[in-house]
């Protein structure tokens, strides 16, 4: 579905100077894959995707998207996808339902089957009620909703959604999910070839929870590229997080140190952070180990990966340094200020 | 656990049928029926909210109101205006609505520019022209609309209608709205980085354009070098054409040369926003 040959894209930003937004991304979705592009912002994912959707030339490689050169044929490859961008698609003057008829008579449709069609649409995505409102009076969930809508007006096999729930609160973005996933479903039951989802997002739990399989931006070049189990098992492994009495600290640290499966060790302060391939089976050598040289551990606490934990075991950086993280954390404490 | 992981364990629920999948049509484009496509989306606003074509005329009626009367008491019966003051005035207020109306219109870009609603165009398989000369043809509509209710407010107070003379008029100033409408939306595209560029250039062309066009007071009495200056400005031309259509006058060389100076505004200015709407690529 896509296929991408290193895949290049340079700003001019000034005399002799270059900002290098892509450097060299190369690519390939199947049918029916739901991927996430994951990344800080500044990465290149969005100039990726404005490749991807014809908005921006490449400044070298290939992308071929939906069979067709992104390049050679861009007006094939516009027909072939739906794109929901990280603005509002909708004209804010218009009003929302005929937006979303106008949107399928731009992809061909007669003006009775975009009516039809647009009705539909409204329908499945919750927005029948608002549908004769002027955009600009939608809340910000509809307004998301309708970009949907609009992205879907064509039935595409290929749907690119750019930071889809951005600024949206938790309930939206579930909602908007919710909805997403509902006529990917739909579709794959009536028989449809299956829809293709690339998105990308900054929010680790979305591209976790949301996506089969996830690649990891950062600096413009892909560094990891597979799904969200995989990269946590393979490249972060367990943490064991420890609190033990002041002077015992450097003793358990080389304690963890020699225990079976760990991979690095950090201190801050009384807290040992241990990451280890197996995290409930590593801890109760350890503990017996430091009873048996008598130190004094308060808590311990185990914790399985999160896709930040993958990040920083790739770049040294933590995504959420950067990234507004909204979401309730639920699966896992990964911050040493919630073991404290 | 979070929403959304609550979400996923329960399955999304399939109450609601599966929306059918629509054909559409390959790929093959018309012009033709894509420039329909986008004016019909253009003119819907005005049509949804026709005061908006009323506020329009906000600036022009206050120059009627305000300024005709002393167009009257310091010009009235003089040389340069001729004997009916409202006759020569009346023309000249319809090519400044024009003038304001299509002139900004591209902050209407703008705000699609700045919403996504225009990236989502360029995503979508239509000719990049059809996006500029749909916006472009839409301006016709508000300039009739708002041309006839100035006429129709002006004749109680003894403005002379010609019918075929102005139906004439308001075509000519359709065809000169076309014009500046287009290059009001290349100014937009070309300044897109920086949108407070677009009412600066805007309000310094406007105010020379429409002065140095003989627009409210006549060019006769000024001196000589405004007189050539104005003899390259395309308005000077229309307004002049204006007055002596709406006089009845239809096939005078002044009215041949108005048509000379809106078709080439027209023409100028279409191919300046099609070459920069073509050419804006993020």
């Amino acid at each position: 579905m896509i296929r991408t040959r290193g895949l290049t894209k340079d700003f001019v930003t000034g005399k002799n100077q270059a900002v290098h937004a892509v450097r060299g991304i190369t690519l390939d979705v199947e049918p029916g894959e739901l991927v996430a592009v994951l990344g800080p912002n500044g990465a290149g994912k969005t100039t990726t995707l404005r490749m991807l959707t014809t908005l921006i030339a490449p400044t070298s490689g290939t992308a071929e998207v939906a069979g067709y050169d992104v390049l050679a044929s861009p007006a094939q490859v516009r027909h072939a996808i739906g794109y929901v961008g990280q603005g509002n698609a909708a004209g804010h003057v218009q009003r929302a339902r005929d937006e979303v008829v106008t949107q399928g008579v731009v992809y061909g449709l007669d003006r009775q089957a975009a009516r039809r069609r647009a009705d539909e649409l409204l329908d499945a995505l919750d927005l029948v009620e608002p549908a004769g409102r002027k955009v600009s009076d939608l809340s910000g969930g509809q307004r998301r909703r309708l970009d949907v809508a609009m992205g879907l007006v064509h039935a595409p096999a290929l749907l690119f959604l750019d930071e889809p729930s951005t600024g949206l609160d938790p309930h939206n973005r579930a909602n908007l999910w919710e909805h997403i996933l509902r006529m990917r479903a739909d579709r794959a039951a009536s028989g449809a070839a299956p829809m293709t989802i690339v998105l990308t997002t900054h929010y680790l739990d979305e591209a976790d929870a949301m996506a089969e399989r996830v690649v990891v931006v950062d600096h413009g070049e892909v560094i990891a590229d597979d799904t969200a189990e995989n990269l946590k098992a393979g490249l972060a492994g367990d943490r064991v997080v420890a609190r033990v009495a002041e002077p015992d600290v450097a003793r358990f640290a080389e304690l963890a140190t020699n225990s079976p499966g760990t991979r690095a060790v950090r201190v801050t302060g009384n807290v040992v952070d241990v990451r280890t391939t197996d995290g409930p089976a590593a801890v109760p050598g350890l503990l017996r180990a430091a009873e048996a040289d008598g130190l004094s551990v308060a808590t311990v606490a185990i914790h399985r990966p999160t896709l930040d934990d993958v990040f920083l075991a790739l770049t040294g950086r933590s995504l959420r340094e950067n990234a507004i993280q909204t979401f309730p954390d639920g699966q896992t404490v990964s911050t040493g200020k919630a073991a404290a | 656990m979070n929403t959304l992981d609550t979400t996923l364990a329960s399955p999304p629920s399939t109450s609601g049928t599966a929306p059918a999948v629509p054909t559409t049509a390959g790929p093959r484009r018309s012009f033709a029926r894509d420039t329909a496509i986008v004016l019909a989306r253009e003119l819907r606003p005005v049509l949804h909210d026709p005061f908006s074509v009323v506020f329009g005329l906000v600036q022009p009626l206050f120059f009627l109101a305000l300024f005709g009367p002393l167009l009257v008491g310091s010009m009235g019966g003089s040389g340069g205006i001729g004997g009916d003051v409202w006759q020569w005035f009346v023309p000249s207020i319809l090519v400044m609505t024009t003038l304001f109306g299509t002139s900004t219109t591209g902050s209407n870009l703008q705000l699609d520019l700045q919403t996504g609603s225009h990236e989502r165009m360029l995503v979508a398989p239509l000719t990049r022209s059809s996006l500029l000369v749909g916006r472009a043809l839409k301006e016709m509509v508000p300039i009739v609309a708002q041309s006839v209710i100035v006429v129709l407010v002006m004749i109680p107070f003894g403005f002379e209608l010609h019918v075929a003379g102005a139906a004439l008029g308001l075509a000519l100033l359709a065809v000169l709205g076309v014009g500046i409408g287009s290059l009001s939306y290349a100014l937009a595209l070309a300044v897109r980085k920086q949108e407070w560029m677009f009412w600066m250039v805007q309000q310094t062309l406007l105010f020379p354009a429409m002065l140095l066009s003989g627009m409210l007071l006549p060019l006769e009495t000024g001196p000589r070098w405004m007189q050539v200056v104005a003899d390259v400005n395309p308005l000077k031309y229309v307004v002049d054409a204006e007055r002596a259509l709406f006089a009845g006058e239809l096939g005078t060389s002044t009215v041949a040369w108005g048509w000379v100076a809106a078709a080439v505004t027209a023409a100028v200015g279409l191919a300046v926003g099609i070459r920069t709407m073509v050419r804006t690529t993020d």
